[in-house]
C-alpha cells in the first residue's frame, strides 16, 4: 500500500513538471507597475525640495550651500519605494525604474547626490521671497539637512542656535 | 590535499540562519519564498538550519529593536567563525520608515557587523538571490553612487551690462540665448 503510494506520488511529481525559475542565468521580467530605485534626473529637477517634503522615511535631504546651489541627496538606504518623491515631482524628474538588483557590500552605493544651480530673482538676487518663521516650520523652501551626518533637520531653533548656516538670510526672530 | 578538496566542495554551501529582529514579516515571506521550488536556492547549496551554530549565514530582517538588539547579538555572537551577515529589507538596511520609533534603535549594523545590503521593501526573491549571488562572487554588483554636478548655469544670468535701450524698449541682449 505504501509503495503504491509513493508510486502515486512520484507520477504526480513528474506530471508537475518543473517549476524553478532559471534566475541568475536568465530574469524573468518584472510586472508593469513594479516601483525599483528612484532614478533623480538632474537636467529636468528644478530643486523645489517637494520630494523631500513628502519623503516619509525621510531619505532625501536638502542642503543650500549659499543662495545658489542646493545639494539634494537621496541616501536610499531606508527607501521603501514608495513613489511618492515621484508622484509629487511637479518635473517628473524622479522616475521609479524597475531596477531591483541592488544589492552591494556598502551602503553608500545606493546614494545619489545632485548639485543643482538655483537661479535667483534678477531684480532681487533672492531665490524667491523669504519665507517668514512660521512658513518655514512647514518646510517650504529653504532647508538646512545634516548632510555629514545624513540626518534630517526640521527648520527650528533647537538646532540651530546661534551660528547661521547661509549669512545672507538671517532671519530676525523677536 | 582533503583541505583544499574540502574548500572546493563546500566554499560555495552556504548555510543560512533567519534572524527576524522586529521586522513586519513582509521580508521574512520573501526569504522564503527563495527556498521554495519556484527559487531553488538549494541548487547554490543554501540551506536553511534552524541554529545559528549551524550557520554559515545570518540573514537579517527587520530594524534593531530595543527588546531583541541582546538577543541578536547573542545569535551573531553563537554563529561560528567565518561568518556574513546579510542585512535584507530597508528596515534591516536602514532603519525602516519608523526609525524615529521610541522602539527602534536603527539599522542593524549598529548590533552586528554587516556584510551585505539587499535594500527593498521588500526587496524581490530574485533581489535576494542577486544579493546572495554578489556575496558568493558569480556576478558583479551593479550599483554605484551616483554624484550630478551642474557646472554652468542653465541659463544666463542678468548683467547690467547687456542692457540696450532703444528708443522706449529696454532690451536684452543674451535674452535670444535661453
Amino acid at each position: 500500500m505504501s509503495a503504491l503510494s509513493k508510486l502515486k506520488e512520484a507520477v504526480l511529481c513528474l506530471r508537475a513538471g518543473r517549476v524553478t525559475l532559471p534566475y541568475p542565468a536568465a530574469a524573468r521580467p518584472v510586472p508593469e507597475k513594479f516601483r525599483g530605485r528612484p532614478i533623480f534626473d538632474a537636467a529636468k529637477c528644478i530643486g523645489c525640495a517637494g520630494c523631500a517634503n513628502n519623503c516619509p522615511s525621510r531619505e532625501i535631504l536638502v542642503v543650500d550651500l549659499c543662495q545658489e546651489i542646493r545639494i539634494l541627496q537621496y541616501l536610499g538606504r531606508r527607501c521603501t519605494y514608495c513613489g511618492r518623491c515621484a508622484d509629487v515631482c511637479p518635473e517628473k524628474a524622479v522616475t521609479m525604474s524597475h531596477e531591483f538588483e541592488t544589492a552591494t557590500n556598502s551602503i553608500g552605493d545606493i546614494g545619489q547626490r545632485l548639485e543643482l544651480f538655483m537661479s535667483t530673482c534678477q531684480r532681487c538676487g533672492r531665490c524667491f521671497k523669504e519665507p517668514s518663521p512660521m512658513e518655514q516650520l512647514k518646510l517650504k523652501g529653504y532647508r538646512f539637512d545634516d548632510v555629514q551626518n545624513e540626518r534630517w533637520i526640521l527648520r527650528s531653533q533647537a538646532y540651530l542656535t546661534s551660528e547661521t548656516a547661509v549669512d545672507d538670510i538671517k532671519i530676525e526672530l523677536d | 590535499m582533503l583541505k583544499s578538496l574540502c574548500q572546493k566542495m563546500f566554499g560555495r554551501s552556504l548555510w543560512v540562519y533567519h534572524a527576524n529582529s522586529g521586522g513586519c514579516n513582509g521580508c521574512d515571506i520573501e526569504v522564503l519564498n527563495v527556498l521554495t521550488p519556484y527559487y531553488d536556492v538549494e541548487r547554490f547549496g543554501i540551506k536553511l538550519v534552524g541554529s545559528p551554530r549551524h550557520a554559515d549565514v545570518m540573514l537579517c530582517q527587520g530594524p534593531a529593536m530595543r527588546a531583541t538588539a541582546k538577543a541578536l547579538r547573542r545569535a551573531y555572537e553563537a554563529m561560528p567563525a567565518p561568518k556574513l551577515v546579510f542585512a535584507i529589507g530597508s528596515c534591516a538596511c536602514g532603519g525602516g520608515i519608523w526609525f524615529d520609533s521610541y522602539s527602534v534603535i536603527g539599522p542593524v549594523e549598529k548590533i552586528v557587523p554587516v556584510n551585505f545590503y539587499i535594500p527593498g521593501c521588500p526587496p524581490r526573491p530574485e533581489a535576494i538571490i542577486y544579493g546572495v549571488a554578489v556575496a558568493v562572487g558569480l556576478v558583479d554588483k551593479k550599483t554605484a553612487p551616483v554624484h550630478f554636478k551642474q557646472l554652468e548655469m542653465p541659463i544666463p544670468r542678468y548683467h547690467r551690462a547687456d542692457l540696450r535701450g532703444s528708443g522706449e524698449l529696454v532690451v536684452y541682449e543674451k535674452a535670444e540665448k535661453v
